[in-house]
């Protein structure tokens, strides 16, 4: 192996890792908020890339099927709960976000000629799609046993993501797509070239955690999700709902996960099932970070990024072996140091 | 009372109906879901196209998935064995779970058509194999042509990449008995997987190893990975895949990309191109013709093919075992396994089926055609 191979290899470990990072801050986010171990959140990404090949293709994507499905399911369950706590007048309002929107948006991608879109627009549509899955998701499947312990979430969680995968295969079939790359450029730079997309991969990345960073450190909303993660009951005391928090959470989960797959589908072909791996491997970059740090977390993921090219290179059979066998030094390292406490049930 | 007598006369007349009209049972299980799904649904629509009737016996199909999962597959034909008792079973769609079904096949005397490629499927004809039939090319037809080819072309080195499971080590080891006969030296050897988002490190190892020509052994639309990191890091040389990538939707992936690309295949991918003598051209052209009108243009793929095959093979088999026995009967499976050994000179989509005690799949020379990309379509390699 020379110079100009290892550098070839870090950056494709780079770009990868960025994504990992992405997908581990979303787990940890979710975790430490409501306690879920989030395994759909790979799904996100590929219905979010397979979404945008769909609208690329001119064909109304089935994803907006599964939001007016998941609509009508959040505003019977809500416009019950509001009939029973006696606040009718509340129905407006569950009514114009959990079915005007979808029907809207529905509306609106029968009128227009979507494969003639510029690709900016094409991800806004992918995006305004497959975002509000996340809110309806929690509300459906989590917000019911949000008390639940941690092992009866994470069989749910189980449950979700099987559900998605069958789903995805029945909206998008078993072929795999790939998306346009946002940019053909090319940059020299000292010994390697540099693709446009491996530049948006990261940049987004960055400008992504640091806009999570100001969203969690200035506004009332973020800091209202701090104060969840770090204490649920407390945070309640104080006046925050937990039920929104958790929608929240899960509509910041689902934005991450799409916004990966848009960004990766240009790099390899996305399938159906190809989510879980994705997912799997920005899990161990958030154990890295014990579920609970978000900058341990990140550079993890870059370090699953780098072992997985180099491991490419130099011992292809092995390669996932290697990645996911470094989960076990990193737990025994981490029951070693760190205190460990019993969950308060 | 007069309630009661119709009934009765009612019932009396359904069972004679059934009596006077003994159909026979086809069971199916395919992979219709899950990582084979992309050759399962080809084929769970051609058996809607398969004969409905034979020798003037009605046939009935019972379809299940059994999401490429190995144990569904053989629960699946242990239901249809058991309880539908059934006269032939088809599939399944992957080599794993056809090789598992085996033993429920010769266990319950019912002879079973494989839709998968594995040649252990079908050879030796021992005991258990009595029982099983195949209809896709062995592997070793395909690499033999690519070798064929190689040497027709002067390659000396070739790189080698292929999926990290049971597919491309199967490859490897078919390719590399045959390729060192040859002269061929293979200076790389790697794997990826089908969910690989990169294969960067593999590529670049390829390349510095210089060999002629690039061989991937991968199927349907992941093996377009490497090919597309081959294009991006400058390689201009040949590149061979595999059958397994003779659908649409390999070329709608890998695009301009694959341009050039050499690969064998059944001749139902070209039967447009193949001359009219040929043998194969007529049938293979009546299955796309048949596909096509009922899933559009363009829809038709080689792995439906094999399951049609199936029901050529059924075609020519179930005449001669209806006049030594009922439908229904295992004196009709055991006639219905004779008659489908004794299958000669029949045409299907992928070659001509010459079947004997020794040979269960039957097919020779004018099964595979070497084929290239061109202009985003296959090409057929004179």
């Amino acid at each position: 192996m020379d110079f100009q191979i290892a550098l070839i290899l870090g950056q494709d470990g780079i770009t990868n890792g960025a994504i990992y990072a992405l997908l581990a801050l979303a787990l940890v986010l979710v975790f430490a908020v409501t306690r879920v171990i989030f395994i759909p959140q790979g799904e996100f990404v590929a219905y979010g890339a397979l979404t945008l090949a769909m609208v690329g293709n001119g064909v109304l994507p089935a994803t907006v099927w599964l939001l007016l499905g998941a609509g009508v399911v959040v505003a019977v369950l809500d416009g019950m709960a509001a009939l029973r706590a006696g606040q009718s007048k509340r129905l407006i309002a569950i009514m114009a976000v959990n079915l005007a929107y979808p029907l809207a948006l529905l509306g609106l991608l029968k009128a227009m000629p979507l494969a003639e879109l510029a690709l900016a627009l094409q991800v806004l549509v992918a995006l305004l799609i497959v975002v509000p899955l996340g809110p309806m998701m929690y509300r459906i499947v989590y917000q019911p046993i949000a008390e639940a312990p941690v092992l009866v979430l994470l069989i749910v969680s189980v449950a979700a993501h099987l559900a998605m995968v069958g789903l995805g295969l029945l909206f998008f079939g078993a072929e795999g797509y790939r998306t346009p790359a946002f940019s053909d450029a090319r940059f020299e730079v000292g010994p390697m070239t540099v693709t446009g997309q491996t530049v948006w991969v990261v940049m987004s990345s960055l400008v992504l955690i640091v806009a999570l960073a100001l969203f969690f450190g200035r506004t009332i909303y973020g800091k209202a999700l701090r104060a969840t993660a770090i204490n649920r009951n407390g945070a309640r005391l104080m006046g925050i709902s937990p039920a929104l928090a958790g929608k929240l959470t899960f509509f910041l989960a689902a934005l991450i996960g799409t916004l990966s797959g848009v960004l990766i589908s240009p790099i390899t072909t996305i399938y159906y099932d190809s989510g879980f791996l994705i997912g799997l491997k920005g899990f161990v970059a958030a154990i890295i970070g014990g579920l609970a740090s978000y900058p341990i977390a990140a550079g993890g993921a870059i370090l699953v990024g780098l072992l997985e090219a180099f491991s490419s290179f130099w011992a292809s059979a092995y390669k996932e072996v290697i990645v996911f066998t470094l989960i076990i030094p990193v737990l025994v390292w981490r029951s070693l140091t760190s205190h460990h406490m019993e969950e308060e049930e | 009372m007069k309630f009661k007598s119709t009934l009765v006369a009612a019932m009396t007349l359904a069972f004679a109906a059934t009596a006077a009209h003994a159909q026979i049972n086809v069971g199916v299980t395919l992979s219709a879901t899950g990582p084979a799904a992309s050759l399962g649904i080809p084929e769970r629509n051609t058996v809607d196209l398969m004969p409905k009737e034979i020798g003037g016996q009605k046939i009935n199909y019972i379809v299940l998935d059994d999401a490429s999962d190995t144990t569904s597959a053989v629960k699946n034909i242990r239901k249809l064995v058991s309880e539908d008792k059934v006269d032939v079973v088809l599939g399944s769609t992957t080599s794993p779970n056809s090789l598992a079904m085996i033993d429920v096949a010769a266990e319950s005397k019912t002879p079973m058509i494989s839709w998968a490629a594995s040649s252990r499927i079908v050879e030796p004809v021992d005991e258990k194999r009595h029982w099983v039939f195949k209809t896709p090319q062995n592997d070793a037809q395909m690499s033999t042509a690519i070798i064929e080819h190689m040497t027709n072309n002067n390659i000396k080195n070739v790189a080698f990449i292929g999926f990290a499971d049971a597919y491309g080590e199967g490859w490897y080891e078919q390719f590399k008995g045959v390729a060192e006969a040859r002269g061929i030296k293979i200076v790389a050897n790697e794997r990826f997987n089908r969910t690989d988002t990169s294969v960067t490190g593999q590529v670049l190892k390829m390349m510095a190893a210089r060999p002629d020509a690039m061989f991937s052994a991968g199927s349907g639309t992941p093996a377009a990975l490497p090919q597309k990191a081959l294009k991006e890091r400058g390689w201009t040389g040949k590149v061979y895949q595999t059958h397994g990538v003779a659908n649409n939707d390999f070329l709608r992936v890998c695009g301009a990309d694959c341009e050039g690309t050499f690969l064998p295949a059944g001749p139902v991918l070209v039967a447009a191109q193949l001359p009219d003598g040929n043998p194969v051209k007529a049938s293979a052209l009546t299955y796309i013709d048949a596909y096509e009108a009922a899933h559009g243009k363009g829809s038709v793929s080689t792995f439906g093919a094999h399951a049609w095959d199936s029901g050529v093979l059924l075609n020519a088999a179930v005449p001669v075992a209806l006049k030594s026995a009922k439908p229904g009967t295992p004196e009709f499976r055991a006639a219905l396994r004779e008659a489908l050994e004794n299958v000669k000179e029949t045409p299907g989509a992928h070659g001509v089926f010459n079947m004997s005690p020794t040979d269960h799949l039957g097919f020779d020379q004018r099964s595979r055609v070497m084929v290239q990309i061109s202009n985003g379509a296959w090409k057929l390699v004179e």
